[in-house]
């Protein structure tokens, strides 16, 4: 086999996408990620901490940029999707598109561009919770470290303010849509999930009472580089909360929306609730939920967040949550099925454990692939030279997303001939 | 041969750089007391044009400049565009650390950034080009158990070419997964139970040339370090020693001892049997009582038999909700009249093996019932009692059974057994198991597969508790590290998580005073003696953290570009000036902080990039990893004239984050020994403080680092600052 024959593409530089990518070139391949955000990193570049060692990811993150920095076997293209893919195993043409940042290689993140543009959009990295100007780094541990303009917002009459702001000829307006193709012997989907749109759960109350927040935002109103500076404030007034609830399998476990238990929202919402005590220890955290899911180690951790006074597990199906009117406080109506009782509380916010969506549910890769009805990439039908990891292939956390990557990783150097 | 070094500066005047210092200023420090004069400025040093004059510069035939510092932003970033091919280059950060974080045009300003020039052209002085150790290498991989998790690992290592010595203590290949009478489904719809997969994959490894299988054997010992491991494996009596280069532990999990469960009825009564006696009696054809041999009517399932229980196992077993469900279906399927009941904790099916729940719970005669168990008694026709708390309803219940099946969890072979049974000065075990339960792993989120014994991974149940088709993808993953193992060792690099680097530790021994104290505190166990008690290294085991060196009290270990001496000399290039009046509030007080280049530094960058303000008295050196950290340096900087010493380092402790384990550990230790000794001196210890940094927390930190000035501040000048 020639070298291109050889390489290995793997799409996606999350955290599974990278490890993949990582373990397979340390092990002696060459590969290539594509990564559809203007940074890699994730899902996980989003998380406050992880469970149970209540670490911050980029610790981790870091390590494995480092690698890829030093790896002269790794390169990676971002905002990058794979539009095609033909051929078989040891021989797939592979077609990329990316999207242009208007920013090129000598931004030095000076911020300004930032600072001279006047254009405003959503910002999507803290699931929209505050704002970011057109020119933009995603956030401060950004790899790469790079600007991005965001030309979707830009307004045609600002006159060009952040191209006379860059003293670095970083910016460039005229920049096009690229096609990339190239050849590689395997490849490896690595395409993440999505969380579960829950406003879809009418009962819910999201996107209706402005104090019912998502999981992941939840993460990021933790954050030190999140939207509060990492105080959590609840949004109608900014105000910290002092009981909050978090309500489990927020559209997961439900024939209605997502039949399948999404792994990580026990385990999140159990160290969500140590944010809010670590941060304020006359905070309650109330935690309505139908099994607690702690498997294996994680155990200890649900015995620790348990045993605190401030935390308080309700075992029950919550049936309604709505806005109290007038106070900005959000009213929830639980089973406890511990004693039958319809319980009936008032919160000063609510969290949803929104469950996990394969990125496939939305968009299919450009392939003849088999899904289950709920997106997820059936491995064992998978055509040859071709491997799914991490939450593709059903829901699942980090660790062992990465054990499912460096699998894939030996897996795809087989197929590409192995150590010949 | 040596080359001759020479040198050169390189000083960006980009990124607000110009606009916070004087340059002619700086120029003449780096000239004078820099001793470069190879000095050149750019206004964009990343830019190619900037890279074009470098490159210029470095040419053999022109300038020849080969030893470089480059003076501009954190070496985190614009890693390509000032990297430089065959050359040393030393980065030197007055971006984040002076022009973003500073008053520009300020005088401590400037007096800082003429600090880190004076530190960064003694280091690149000290400093020179790695050189990789290089040994021979053997690439055989070692798996030890022939379960599910090794016989996957084995399998996938011998398909990409690798020689595979494949070790199982009992006669037959398999383990459990080939006990079982039907296998949970591992793939959509998730409702159909399987035959074991593990069948196949013994008869693919024995049919695959490149394993060579050992049955009822043991390794006995292993000697060596990673590419040259001699593993002695006994079999019937026999030992024979075959040289490997990795190993994959992957020796499984026991049944936690259910003698153990007598209030559950075990031991009392023969029609109380556990999950595993359950598959050897469904796979014999016919569920029956072991009293009488009848077809039970009623079954129950206790589930957490030992799991989630202090008393006795303090984890999640992880497979036994999904094993019940399973073995209620055999019970169901033996018999359409039999009624199965699961009294259960929280039911744990995560992902999609929720399908799978939902299908055994479709089944009308599979009862499940939350309930907190309380003992199972032998009634008067010998037929059991299961008492429980009923925490649906509330109320005590008591219900009969013709059979109990307790639900019990799995133990690692690693917990009473080393398995591996290194030959280690530190021991024949995996050190981390006596942390976590017999569990082998560490830093188990980001890098799961990691133990503290080079090129040694824990796969399977060793590693967490787990299900068998979890435990047959683990072992691939083991496997794909393993052949990094020995792949980098064959290259003369580190493993993870300096897989890069290919510089060593590099003692001079003539110097070496046979402490141990460099044997004892290595995490990874790299350093052995000889029969007089001198250290030597196994290079192959060694993670380059510099633990050895920090620990050196004759300071003799040395990396290529990072040292005692390198560090040292640095803080002797320091411009201490003196204190005229101590009592002003800008006084020149000068403070080194130690910072961990995995995650005090990217925080400080961090803080850098949102222009947060930090007291300018403060100078920052990175180091590999706090362990690394020598007392010598606190004399080193006193004697100077430094007025205190800051360490940043990672978490330790139980949720440690240093990724080197035990690093930032040992340096607090460290720390404890200098306190005393400072106090006799009759300097106050305060001046040196260890803190935990996690990368995430650079809003803390100027903080944290003002906090430290003024505390230096209250216990006054350094006394030796006259001297």
């Amino acid at each position: 086999m020639n070298a291109e024959n050889r390489k290995i593409l793997v799409i996606g530089g999350g955290i599974s996408g990278l490890t993949a990518a990582l373990e397979a070139a340390e092990a002696g391949a060459q590969v290539v990620i594509t990564e559809k955000a203007p940074y890699l990193g994730g899902r996980v570049a989003q998380l406050h901490r992880y469970f149970p060692k209540l670490c911050p990811p980029t610790c981790g993150l870091e390590i494995n940029f480092r690698r890829v920095k030093e790896n002269p076997n790794i390169s990676f293209f971002t905002m990058a999707e794979v539009t095609q893919i033909s051929g078989a195993a040891g021989d797939f043409d592979v077609t990329v598109k990316v999207t242009p940042r208007f920013v090129n290689d000598r931004c030095v993140a000076c911020n300004a561009c930032a600072e001279a543009c006047t254009a405003e959009r959503a910002n999507d990295f803290n699931f929209g919770l505050d704002k970011t100007k057109a020119a933009y780094i995603p956030f401060d541990m950004a790899f790469p470290q790079k600007y991005v303009i965001d030309a979707s917002v830009c307004s045609g009459d600002c006159g060009k303010k952040c191209l006379e702001a860059c003293k670095y000829e970083a910016i460039d307006l005229n920049m096009k849509p690229e096609t990339l193709k190239f050849k590689v012997g395997s490849i490896i989907m690595a395409g993440g999930w999505e969380p579960y749109d829950i406003a879809k759960a009418d009962n819910l109350g999201f996107g209706k009472a402005a104090n019912v927040i998502t999981n992941m935002q939840m993460e990021r109103l933790a954050a030190a580089n999140g939207p509060t500076a990492g105080q959590i404030l609840r949004p109608s007034d900014q105000a910290a909360p002092k009981k909050v609830a978090f309500v489990q399998c927020a559209g997961s476990r439900d024939e209605n929306h997502l039949p399948y238990c999404s792994y990580i929202c026990c385990m999140a919402s159990l160290k969500q609730a140590t944010y809010l005590r670590e941060k304020d220890p006359e905070c309650e955290a109330y935690i309505f939920y139908i099994d607690i899911r702690s498997p294996g180690r994680y155990e200890q951790f649900y015995w620790k967040v348990r045993d605190d006074e401030g935390v308080h597990l309700i075992r029950g199906k919550v049936a309604k949550v709505e806005e109290e009117p007038g106070t900005g406080n959000v009213k929830i109506v639980a089973e406890d099925t511990a004693t039958g009782d319809k319980v009936r509380m008032t919160f000063d916010m609510v969290v949803l454990a929104a469950g996990m969506v394969p990125s496939t549910k939305a968009s299919p890769f450009p392939l003849p692939l088999s899904y289950t009805p709920d997106g997820f990439i059936i491995q064992e039908l998978l055509p040859p030279g071709i491997f799914a990891v991490g939450t593709m292939k059903g829901p699942l956390d980090v660790m062992k997303s990465n054990e499912d990557a460096t699998g894939a990783a030996l897996k795809s150097l087989i197929s590409v001939g192995g150590r010949s | 041969m040596e080359i001759e070094k020479k040198y050169g500066v390189y000083v960006c005047k980009g990124c607000g750089i110009g606009d916070a210092i004087d340059f002619e200023s700086l120029v003449k420090v780096i000239k004078k007391e820099g001793k470069i004069q190879h000095i050149k400025e750019h206004d964009i040093m990343c830019s190619p044009e900037a890279r074009a004059m470098i490159l210029e510069d470095i040419k053999p035939e022109g300038e020849g400049i080969n030893s470089l510092v480059i003076a501009a932003c954190s070496p985190r970033v614009k890693y390509e565009e000032l990297d430089f091919p065959n050359v040393l280059v030393e980065r030197c950060n007055i971006r984040e650390l002076v022009a973003w974080t500073q008053e520009p045009k300020a005088e401590e300003t400037q007096n800082l950034a003429e600090d880190y020039l004076r530190m960064y052209c003694a280091r690149v002085k000290k400093s020179a080009l790695p050189e990789p150790y290089m040994t021979e290498c053997d690439n055989t991989i070692l798996v030890i158990g022939g379960g599910a998790t090794g016989l996957s690992a084995a399998l996938e290592a011998a398909n990409d070419g690798y020689p595979v010595v494949l070790v199982e203590k009992e006669a037959e290949l398999g383990g459990y997964g080939a006990k079982i009478y039907r296998q949970t489904p591992s793939t959509y719809p998730f409702t159909t139970l399987q035959e074991p997969v593990v069948i196949k994959k013994i008869k693919d490894v024995q049919g695959h040339p490149g394993i060579r299988v050992f049955t009822s054997a043991a390794v006995e010992k292993i000697d060596g370090q990673p590419g040259l491991l001699y593993a002695h494996i006994k079999t019937n009596g026999n030992v024979e020693t075959i040289l490997v280069g990795a190993v994959v532990v992957a020796a499984g999990a026991q049944p936690y001892d259910a003698t153990k469960l007598s209030h559950l009825g075990y031991g009392l009564s023969k029609d109380v049997v556990t999950n595993v006696e359950m598959e050897e009696l469904a796979k014999k054809g016919k569920i029956v009582r072991p009293s009488d041999g009848k077809a039970p009517q009623r079954v129950a399932f206790i589930q957490c038999a030992g799991s989630r229980d202090p008393e006795h196992l303090p984890y999640c077993s992880d497979f036994c909700c999904l094993t019940s469900l399973k073995q209620a279906l055999y019970v169901r399927q033996q018999n359409p009249d039999a009624l199965a009941y699961i009294l259960y904790k929280d039911i744990r099916t995560p992902g999609q093996t929720e399908l799978f729940y939902k299908e055994a719970q479709s089944d009308p005669g599979v009862m499940l019932t939350k309930a907190e168990v309380t003992g199972v008694t032998v009634g008067s026709g010998g037929n059991l009692l299961v008492n429980a708390t009923d925490t649906l309803l509330g109320a005590d219940v008591a219900f009969e059974a013709d059979l109990v099946v307790l639900a019990t969890g799995l133990v690692p072979a690693t917990k009473d057994d080393p398995v591996v049974n290194l030959g280690y000065r530190q021991g024949p075990g995996l050190p981390e198991t006596e942390e976590y339960n017999g569990f082998a792993d560490s830093n188990f989120i980001c890098f799961p597969y990691e133990t503290r014994r080079t090129a040694v991974y824990a796969a399977g149940a060793v590693r967490q508790a787990m299900t068998i088709p979890m435990a047959m993808d683990d072992g691939v993953g083991a496997a794909c590290k393993a052949i990094q193992a020995v792949e980098h060792v064959a290259a003369g690099m580190a493993v993870h998580p300096r897989a890069w680097d290919e510089t060593f530790p590099d003692p001079f021994m003539q110097r070496c005073t046979s402490c141990k104290r460099c044997t004892e505190e290595c995490p990874f166990g790299a350093i052995e003696e000889d029969e007089k008690g001198t250290p030597f290294y196994k290079i192959n085991r060694c993670r380059r953290c510099g633990t050895c060196m920090g620990a050196c009290p004759e300071r003799i270990v040395s990396f290529k570009d990072y040292s005692v001496d390198i560090v040292g000399s640095m803080l002797k290039a320091l411009d201490v000036p003196e204190l005229e009046d101590e009592d002003d509030p800008n006084a020149p007080y000068r403070v080194i902080g130690l910072i961990c280049e995995n995650d005090a530094m990217p925080a400080l960058d961090a803080a850098g990039l949102h222009k947060l303000r930090f007291d300018p008295r403060v100078r920052f050196i990175p180091l590999r990893c706090m362990g690394s950290f020598n007392m010598v340096w606190v004399s080193d900087a006193l004697s100077r004239g430094v007025d205190g010493m800051l360490l940043m380092g990672c978490k330790y402790g139980e949720d440690y984050q240093c990724h080197f384990a035990k690093g930032s550990e040992l340096c607090n230790y460290r720390l404890s020994k200098l306190s005393e000794t400072l106090d006799k001196l009759g300097l106050e210890s305060d001046r040196v403080q260890q803190i935990q940094v996690a990368i995430s927390e650079f809003d803390k930190l100027p903080q944290i680092v003002g906090d430290f000035v003024e505390r230096i501040k209250e216990i006054g000048p350094n006394p030796f600052k006259e001297f």
